[in-house]
């Protein structure tokens, strides 16, 4: 499994962990992470830890994850990204729009 | 399991006993038979008849079975026709050589019948196989030749309603491959009114068709505010609230624009999500990164999106180089990016400015990159404002209607002067007048002088003697960004007279503004051909109209463009 999902127990807070490459492949994986919650959580943190690259999709996808999650009034945070991942979300400008560290 | 279709199957064998008895054996199994008494023959009726399946002898008169299965092989080219030897042999060099041949397998004699009807069986399940495989293999190719030629079609429509630009003027040089915009890539290029250049180089999320969808509205509105005279900050606008109303929420446009002006000899730079562009200054060698600001367009809402723009000065011979991430994000075999860094090595020691291209391109396959066909560049050079020769724009109507007496005033107040930019609309209405329309440029520049002139030096209290080098310059147009949004009072005036003289006619422009004002005689003064960085407006303005003055200690401008009798 590429997309690993994890609910803290009080279903408050949904992580989703993407190992490997972060591309179009993970389009089903990373929909189904979110979208199959009975409970909408009040924050969300993608974990990129064991992520190797990410390309425009992925930001796609993260997009998709926000629009999800209420848009503005979204908390989506991303975290543990390496430094190749944090480049390219720095060229996007993504930080405008998650809390990136 | 299936039950087995029957097959039509060609037996070879000289010995006629031998013959008859297998002859007898595989019909039993359902099956129809062809026979043939030596290679020669078989040949001959695998030629007429194309049987599923051979089995052949191996020691024949005429022609053994070793050649006969090389040519039957042959004759059945890609579909599989197994081929079963008959053979008394047991040395392993012989049961090899039928092999060797192109038997698919052999049964030694006697015969027995179960394993017979065994391999027999399992050779058609290869035979299936193959079979299955050829006809999905044409099926891929005749849907890939479908899909290239759906994509040549739409690209052949896009070249023809998007496409009116620029991109081959004497300065831009660029690669990109010719379907790049089904990878999303997207190249711009168009004059404004003015003669000044825009360019745009986009990247759309995703690949194919969906990637594709995004640029004809894209394209429709750069070529169009760029021929009204819109500036970036308008054009960007419109461009992103245009993509974020229409593309699904996962799809955007990373894009860098710039606005070329050969006569401030400036360029105006706004990058959303682009890899760094580069300004190389000729002179000193220096590179300055022209870095992504802000999110792609069609990400944010249209109140959200910011449209702030960067200003750098310019020499003649300065290039301006932008590029796609196929270029930094191209792989090797082992998942290595080439990178910025490997990039800017290259720009190091690149010697030539018109190899850079190729220098690049060599690198990116030294590197063993895979070869991607989402690699654009982009190359634009400074000209001296005299080289560039803009297409003027061609009228449809009849010029029956022009309106040759009249005229209007407007006051553009404080809050209007923050977004709005009044140009585009001057310029439209002054163009329904004839006579104009042949100094179109001349006039555009010229108003554009004025109305900026008025708004910065005057309205907003900017100091122009800021722009005299590259530094000034860009601080200059942060504090106009930042007095813009500060802005509370204060107003620009514009007055427009048109009379009709003869023939012909004359406009006369009055410019007035809010501000200070300036020592008027003291600029003057100085030389019409002044390229100075600072104070060209006034120079341009004297230049392109005809009894350009200022009076009201500056506050108020004046110029006239007269025309004559139309041909």
């Amino acid at each position: 499994m590429s997309v690993v999902t994890e609910v803290s127990s009080d279903g408050q807070k949904l992580t989703i962990s993407v190992k490997g490459r972060f591309d179009f492949g993970r389009h089903q994986e990373f929909r189904e992470a979110y979208e199959r919650l009975d409970q909408r959580p009040d924050s969300i943190v993608v974990d990129l830890k064991e992520a190797t690259y990410l390309d425009s999709s992925a930001l796609g996808m993260l997009l998709l994850l926000r629009d999800h999650a209420g848009g503005d009034d979204s908390d989506v945070r991303v975290v543990n990204s390496n430094s190749d991942v944090r480049k390219i979300l720095a060229i996007s400008n993504f930080d405008k729009l998650f809390d990136i560290s | 399991m299936q039950p087995q279709e029957p097959l039509t199957i060609l037996i070879a064998e000289d010995s006629a006993a031998d013959r008859l008895l297998l002859s007898t054996i595989v019909r039993r199994q359902g099956h129809a038979v062809l026979t043939a008494a030596n290679g020669a023959e078989a040949v001959e009726v695998f030629r007429r008849q194309q049987p599923h399946l051979v089995l052949m002898d191996a020691m024949m008169p005429v022609m053994d079975g070793f050649e006969a299965a090389r040519q039957i092989k042959v004759l059945a080219g890609e579909s599989l026709v197994p081929i079963i030897f008959l053979t008394s042999l047991t040395e392993s060099e012989a049961l090899a050589r039928c092999l060797d041949a192109g038997g698919d397998d052999f049964l030694a004699k006697p015969y027995n019948q179960v394993i017979l009807a065994a391999k027999i069986k399992a050779m058609d399940r290869l035979r299936r196989l193959q079979a299955t495989v050829l006809q999905q293999r044409d099926l891929i190719a005749k849907h890939h030749d479908y899909l290239l030629n759906e994509q040549r079609v739409a690209k052949a429509v896009f070249d023809k309603v998007a496409h009116s630009g620029c991109l081959s003027a004497p300065n831009i040089r660029y690669l990109q491959s010719p379907y790049a915009l089904f990878n999303g890539d997207l190249l711009l290029a168009a004059y404004t009114p003015a003669g000044d250049m825009h360019v745009l180089l986009g990247d759309f999320t995703g690949h194919g068709l969906p990637a594709a969808v995004g640029a004809m509205p894209l394209a429709e509105v750069f070529y169009g505010m760029t021929a009204k005279g819109y500036g970036l900050a308008e054009t960007l606008r419109e461009m992103n609230a245009k993509l974020k109303r229409i593309l699904p929420v996962d799809m955007f446009c990373c894009a860098t624009l710039l606005s070329l002006s050969f006569q401030r000899r400036s360029v105006e730079v706004w990058n959303g999500g682009m890899p760094d562009g580069y300004l190389h200054r000729i002179a000193t060698g220096e590179r300055t990164p022209l870095a992504a600001r802000h999110l792609p367009l069609g990400v944010l809402s249209p109140q959200a999106f910011n449209d702030r723009t960067e200003v750098h000065s310019m020499a003649v011979g300065d290039r301006v180089f932008l590029l796609s991430d196929g270029v930094i994000d191209t792989c090797n075999a082992e998942e290595q990016l080439f990178g910025v860094e490997r990039l800017q090595r290259l720009f190091a020691a690149n010697r030539e400015p018109d190899r850079l291209f190729t220098e690049i391109e060599q690198a990116l396959h030294d590197f063993g990159g895979e070869a991607r066909d989402d690699v654009s560049m982009v190359e634009v050079s400074l000209l001296e404002a005299a080289q560039v020769n803009p297409t003027a724009p061609v009228y449809s109507d009849s010029g029956q209607s022009s309106p040759l007496d009249w005229s209007v005033s407007f006051e553009f107040r404080g809050a209007t002067l923050k977004r709005f930019n009044p140009l585009p609309y001057l310029l439209q209405l002054l163009l329904e007048v004839h006579g104009l329309r042949s100094q179109g440029g001349a006039l555009y520049s010229v108003l554009a002088e004025l109305y900026s002139n008025a708004l910065e030096h005057g309205v907003l209290g900017l100091d122009s003697s800021l722009k005299r080098d590259a530094v000034g310059f860009a601080r200059y147009y942060e504090q106009r960004n930042a007095r813009l949004e500060a802005l509370q009072d204060g107003y620009v005036r514009v007055h427009l007279r048109v009379t009709p003289q003869g023939e012909g006619g004359c406009l006369a422009i009055r410019v007035e503004d809010s501000g200070k004002g300036f020592d008027v005689a003291r600029v003057m003064q100085r030389p019409l051909d002044d390229v100075r960085l600072s104070g060209r407006g006034v120079s341009l303005v004297r230049q392109l109209g005809r009894n350009a003055g200022w009076s009201d200690d500056g506050r108020s401008a004046h110029v006239e463009f007269i025309w004559d009798a139309l041909a």
